[in-house]
């Protein structure tokens, strides 16, 4: 299949959650996800990154309907996504799979590897019952496993052959989206740089287009056309993986890319003070602003909304757009 | 002489070798990284020079700090040693910190145990600590429970209580790897401005090459219980030697130039009762002749404070000159 069309949409997506504080607390609203639209092209990669709790997790469970969105819609293949739960959507989730962080526990311990990744096929009632110990074969090989390693239980492979059965898992329905959630974290680098391979290979095999989250800029870098940033429930800046991370534009990008470490680091690092705020406390105007190095005092009052620049490229800081002159922060002052 | 050096240092756990003969010292005011993926023994290297393994570890060989020996030494002697003249702080905070007790009482248990301050010097030194780690408002944190803090917070508290006992070395076991990136830049810049103020000799277990380049002077790469390759961080970046090392730099996703396909080290790591006869690394390497497997090969010079444990160096084409930005 030739990239290009829009397989997944998402606009305006909002969830929120109710949290309680202690056992009489109050009931507070966090807003997890709070407005974020995106599109993902047949055949292509959206990175979605950010720190933990900045709702990109929660981004994937949406796009899929694993969570049903307070305000906003999805569409898939240029359809509304099914009421999540229904007959249609059901079988619509054949069309998408999820892949996630840790293999082993996304692994049933007491089934041999063979057996789950034919389950799809079962559950779906996909092709003959005949042919499906050939498929499940094809699948095992399609990413890089032996055939005879589908007589093995999860706890008899390494992480990264793990890893492998649940992606042939996934891929057993012959998917148009894979969502993975931090499909690398838990395993080592030089098994990360496997994975990621075979990511690559099977885009370019089978043209699935992925929504890869994760909060290693590297790693998005290496798979994605298209990278998004989020912070606290927000895409704070949207493009092309090359242009962000060589000159990104928000504040909060250039923190991210420079808190990168590596080797022959030109200059001083960029140290952002304080931690990243709690949803549940949300601070007014522009999220950031509270740690921004250059928000201005229009950064407290109002939230900039995410809008091209003149190339193109997707932001949302009023600093960045020009409408008001950098600012010196307010870090260190009552505002944190 | 060294601070501490570390001679033929190994350990086994009901006979399946966990470290495999170690040679490393460390200088007085020295930062050196250990590099390595899960199971190389990087962490385990500490705990054994300072008897935190359980009894059912067999440790042989040597780990002398200044002249005193440690492996096998009495508890009274270990008990000085530990937080007092080597501190270690670990990955996840949070379970490191006891979450019943106040932050302030776990600092002055420190300060009672190794300088034996009490009362009110040692609640004020207690908050010099905070302050030096950069938790702001340090009096009222005092009284604040583990769990009202931050991840980077309870690291910055960790790092606190290490200080405590005036450490000559700490050792920092995966220190960021359990935080946010933004946040990782935080605590490894408290470490830099703590050495730079203190002098204090740092050695830094990471998986992460960016993590170690980004904060030590010298690097020790470790593969199954050894050390395969050591070297000063600039030259291990321009002229890594051992096979496994370059694998692990191919490993690594490149931040510009041209997106090439990663060049993945294939299989896995050995298990610790199935050890190849030879070099550890054989059964992965593309280097691989006959004679890797005729015995385990020793570390040998190949320049000034480099030296690596192959026997096919003298063939192989010492790559790239540039950096890996």
């Amino acid at each position: 299949m030739k990239p290009g069309g829009a397989l997944l949409e998402a606009e305006g997506l909002v969830r929120r959650y109710a949290m309680r504080r202690g056992i009489m607390g109050r009931a507070v609203e966090v807003r997890a996800v709070d407005g974020v639209s995106l599109k993902l092209e047949r055949g292509r990669t959206l990175g979605l990154v950010g720190e933990s709790g900045c709702g990109k997790s929660t981004t994937g469970r949406l796009v899929l309907g694993m969570e049903t969105p307070d305000a906003g819609r999805v569409s898939f293949e240029g359809a509304t996504m099914p009421q999540p739960g229904s007959a249609a959507w059901r079988k619509l989730r054949a069309r998408m799979q999820m892949v996630f962080q840790d293999p082993l526990g996304a692994l049933d311990r007491r089934l041999p590897i063979a057996t789950q990744v034919a389950e799809p096929l079962d559950i779906h009632n996909i092709g003959a019952v005949s042919e499906r110990a050939a498929r499940v074969e094809a699948l095992l090989r399609a990413v890089g496993l032996r055939p005879d390693q589908g007589a093995l239980y999860p706890h008899e492979l390494s992480g990264g052959q793990r890893q492998r059965a649940v992606l042939a898992r996934a891929l057993a329905t012959d998917p148009a989206l894979l969502v993975c959630d931090e499909p690398i974290s838990a395993l080592d680098v030089s098994i990360q740089a496997q994975v990621m391979n075979l990511l690559l290979d099977l885009q370019e095999q089978f043209g699935t287009s992925m929504l890869f989250v994760s909060h290693d800029l590297r790693a998005v870098r290496q798979v994605s056309h298209r990278v998004a940033v989020m912070y606290l429930g927000r895409i704070v800046e949207e493009g092309e993986p090359d242009a962000v991370l060589h000159d990104p534009a928000h504040p909060y990008t250039r923190a991210l890319v420079s808190a990168i470490p590596h080797p022959g680091r030109m200059g001083q690092r960029m140290v952002l003070q304080g931690d990243p705020p709690n949803p549940a406390d949300r601070p007014s105007g522009c999220a950031f602003h509270p740690r921004c190095p250059v928000a201005n005092s229009l950064c407290a009052r109002e939230a900039p909304v995410l809008k091209p620049r003149a190339d193109g490229r997707l932001i949302a800081c009023h600093v960045a757009h020009g409408e008001v002159a950098a600012g010196h922060g307010f870090t260190g002052q009552e505002a944190a | 002489m060294p601070l501490v050096s570390l001679t033929g240092l190994s350990v086994a756990f009901d006979g399946a070798p966990a470290l495999r003969g170690i040679d490393l010292s460390v200088a007085k005011g020295e930062a050196v990284g250990l590099v390595g993926e899960s199971g190389c023994g990087k962490s385990v290297t500490w705990l054994a020079a300072l008897g935190l393994l359980p009894p059912k570890a067999r440790i042989t060989g040597s780990v002398m700090l200044e002249g005193q020996e440690l492996i096998g030494a009495p508890a009274s002697i270990l008990e000085k040693v530990r937080g007092g003249r080597i501190a270690m702080i670990f990955q996840d905070p949070a379970s490191s910190l006891n979450p019943v007790h106040r932050i302030g009482k776990q600092i002055t248990e420190a300060l009672a145990l190794h300088r034996k301050m009490v009362g009110q010097a040692a609640r004020s030194e207690a908050k010099r600590l905070l302050d030096l780690v950069g938790i702001p408002d340090a009096t009222r944190r005092l009284d604040a429970y583990p769990h009202e803090l931050s991840g980077g917070q309870n690291q910055r508290v960790m790092i606190a209580i290490a200080l405590a006992g005036q450490p000559e070395l700490l050792v920092a076991d995966e220190p960021t790897t359990a935080l946010d990136v933004t946040i990782q830049a935080q605590i490894l810049e408290l470490l830099k401005d703590l050495r730079r103020h203190m002098g204090m000799t740092l050695v830094l277990i990471s998986h992460d090459l960016g993590v170690v380049a980004d904060s030590c002077e010298r690097v020790a790469v470790m593969y199954a219980g050894r050390i395969v390759e050591e070297a000063p961080i600039s030259r291990l970046f321009s002229a890594a030697a051992h096979p496994y090392t370059q694998g692990l730099l191919g490993a690594l996703p490149p931040m510009d130039g041209p997106r090439r396909r990663l060049a993945a080290i294939p299989g896995g790591v050995p298990e610790p009762w199935a050890m190849p006869p030879g070099c550890a690394f054989a059964p992965r390497c593309a280097h691989r002749v006959a004679a890797c497997d005729a015995g385990v090969p020793g570390l040998i010079p190949l320049a000034a404070s480099h030296r690596v444990a192959c026997l096919q160096v003298a063939q192989m084409p010492i790559p790239r000159e540039s950096v890996p930005a």
